[in-house]
């Protein structure tokens, strides 16, 4: 037996999955798009009106590429790589938020309300984190797999890369737990209700993030796995065809899951202000059902363009910065990222502790 | 569970797996759970996530490739953890893949990844080892008989006791009221430890940069 409520939440979850893919496939695009204006180039613009077909094109180019396996390389685990890469880059969207909620009627007097949010664990957080400290097999497993010299070396870096990025990752969101007090994707993304962002009480912590994303993400500056002056192409250098693909699809998707971890935590994810009278608004003119959903509705659309505008950032990000030097990295991530992390949280707790009582005293 | 997982609402901060109310009545905050379908489900779950360790453990000891025998142990985490999820304990089964899974299993793939076993390198084993490993491991799984063989299961009253205690709420409430001083003399023993590697791995002055 099939419940309404039921088929809302797959019909999300599909939804979602799909968007995921749909959006990394056009983040390809929109990366040429975005390297070719920002070098006064025209970019991609044969295949298709504006060269909107071009992901396409590439997709059924890398399927028909020789698909090729080096002789002494592990077979299963050479395979195993990219598969690994995907399945960690899609797993970490199943808790994030993308709307409010979706209201159903079941029966008369009988409204079922659904969040759009694939699964609300009371641990979220920890979650995101943990497939994120997982995404760096994919790469260490098929560098190693490849038997080669340089990409051994890719692996090793994006291990060493991985681990030394986490702990700022980690440091930086504490701070937010402290002030929200919840693992909770979901009542995280609710206490930033209308403008009340956590970027305004947190921005020390939101560069911090940000930074540690990119390193996350192996995204320039941070690309240092696939450094292809150094390292030919990384861990990924003796892969071809799709295989090859899934590597670099998965940075796409990567790359918007961040997006959207960030918008969530930092920028109130689906919330923006005034939202109150929109949703007044709307309830008053269509009836409280269709209101409160085409009200979901258009929280989703603004924070699809708070994602769409992290990812633009990333490779605004990617095509005016330098790559960094390895000891660079490794400097800026223990010396000056973690102490920052921590300073962070101290400031935090003493902000909870002292200023916050002596604001609402203030304010009576 | 899948009904319950999808049936989240914001007052019920989880979607809860009721590992113990095999009864037939339902809880209030939960009303999609339909206990018989549950026990059957949760019980082919650890029936294959316990086949699955056993099995991952196994070939971590007898895989000849150093790397597959640490990628079977990631595997045995793996389940360990769905283990602590079918016990309604969500926090340390997340924990477990960060930690291990996620920190120091890359760290055992990192350094062996740098050693560059080769297969033939296998160091030979004489029969006095073969011997002395044998008469260790079997003392060892004679003692494990001799415990386990009349060791008492907990038995918990189905009605009485609270699922919600592995909740990070109900955890992180324990620690910091009953075991506060515990606690914190671990952290300190961590920290001890950290300082103490640093040391270790500190150069001298005047030393080499490899």
């Amino acid at each position: 037996m099939l419940e309404a409520g039921f088929i809302i939440k797959s019909l999300i979850i599909l939804a979602l999955f799909g968007l995921t893919l749909l959006i990394a496939t056009y983040s390809t695009y929109a990366e040429r798009k975005v390297a070719a204006f920002l070098q006064d180039r025209l970019g991609p613009n044969r295949a298709g009106p504006w060269g909107l077909l071009q992901p396409i094109a590439d997709a059924g180019k890398m399927f028909f590429k020789e698909d090729f396996i080096p002789s002494q390389a592990s077979k299963w685990l050479f395979i195993a790589g990219p598969c690994l890469s995907m399945l960690t880059a899609l797993m970490a969207t199943a808790v994030v938020p993308f709307g409010d909620s979706v209201k159903y009627t079941t029966g008369p007097n009988q409204i079922l309300t659904v969040p759009v949010q694939p699964i609300d664990v009371n641990i979220g957080v920890l979650y995101i984190f943990g497939v994120v400290s997982l995404g760096v097999y994919g790469l260490m497993i098929g560098g190693w797999a490849s038997n080669n010299k340089f990409s051994l070396l890719g692996a090793i870096r994006a291990a060493s890369q991985n681990i030394s990025y986490e702990i700022p990752m980690g440091l930086s969101m504490i701070a937010i737990l402290m002030m929200t007090g919840s693992l909770s994707m979901g009542e995280i993304v609710s206490q930033q209700h209308g403008g009340n962002w956590n970027i305004f009480y947190q921005p020390l912590g939101f560069i911090i993030f940000i930074t540690c994303a990119f390193a996350e993400c192996n995204r320039t500056p941070f690309d240092l796995p696939e450094c292809e002056t150094e390292l030919i192409g990384g861990y990924h250098t003796e892969y071809s065809s799709m295989k090859l693909g899934f590597y670099l699809f998965s940075e796409y998707i990567n790359m918007f899951v961040s997006s959207a971890v960030i918008s969530n935590l930092f920028f109130g994810g689906y919330n923006y202000p005034f939202m109150d009278s929109v949703h007044q608004f709307l309830t008053n003119n269509l009836g409280a059902i269709a209101g409160h959903n085409v009200a979901t509705l258009i929280g989703t659309v603004v924070l699809f363009g708070k994602i769409f505008f992290f990812i633009f950032f990333f490779m605004w990000v990617r095509w005016t910065l330098p790559r960094f030097r390895y000891d660079q990295l490794m400097n800026l991530g223990w010396k000056g990222l973690i102490p920052l992390a921590m300073l962070n949280i101290v400031l935090t707790g003493g902000a909870i502790l002292f200023l916050k009582p002596l604001i609402t005293a203030l304010l009576k | 569970m899948v009904y319950d997982i999808l049936y989240f609402n914001k007052h019920h901060t989880s979607y809860t797996i009721h590992h113990t109310p095999y009864t037939t009545h339902h809880t209030p905050h939960t009303p999609y759970i339909i206990h018989q379908d549950f026990k059957t489900m949760a019980d082919k779950l650890f029936y294959f996530l316990s086949f699955l360790a056993l099995l991952s453990a196994m070939m971590v000891v007898t895989a000849k490739n150093p790397i597959h025998s640490v990628l079977y142990l990631i595997l045995t985490f793996f389940c360990l953890s769905g283990h602590y999820v079918l016990l309604n304990a969500q926090f340390v089964a997340v924990v477990n893949i960060i930690v291990y899974a996620g920190a120091i299993m890359v760290l055992f793939l990192f350094v062996i990844m740098f050693l560059n076993l080769k297969q033939d390198d296998e160091e030979a084993k004489t029969n006095l080892t073969k011997i002395a490993a044998t008469i260790v491991g079997g003392t060892l799984g004679v003692i494990l008989v001799a415990v386990f063989r009349k060791a008492q299961l907990g038995t918990y009253n189905p009605y009485s006791f609270n699922s919600q205690v592995g909740m990070v709420e109900n955890l992180g409430e324990v620690l910091y009221n009953d075991y506060l001083l515990p606690f914190e003399l671990a952290s300190v023993l961590f920290l001890i430890a950290m300082v103490g590697a640093v040391m270790l791995a500190k150069r001298e002055v005047g030393d080499r940069h490899f």
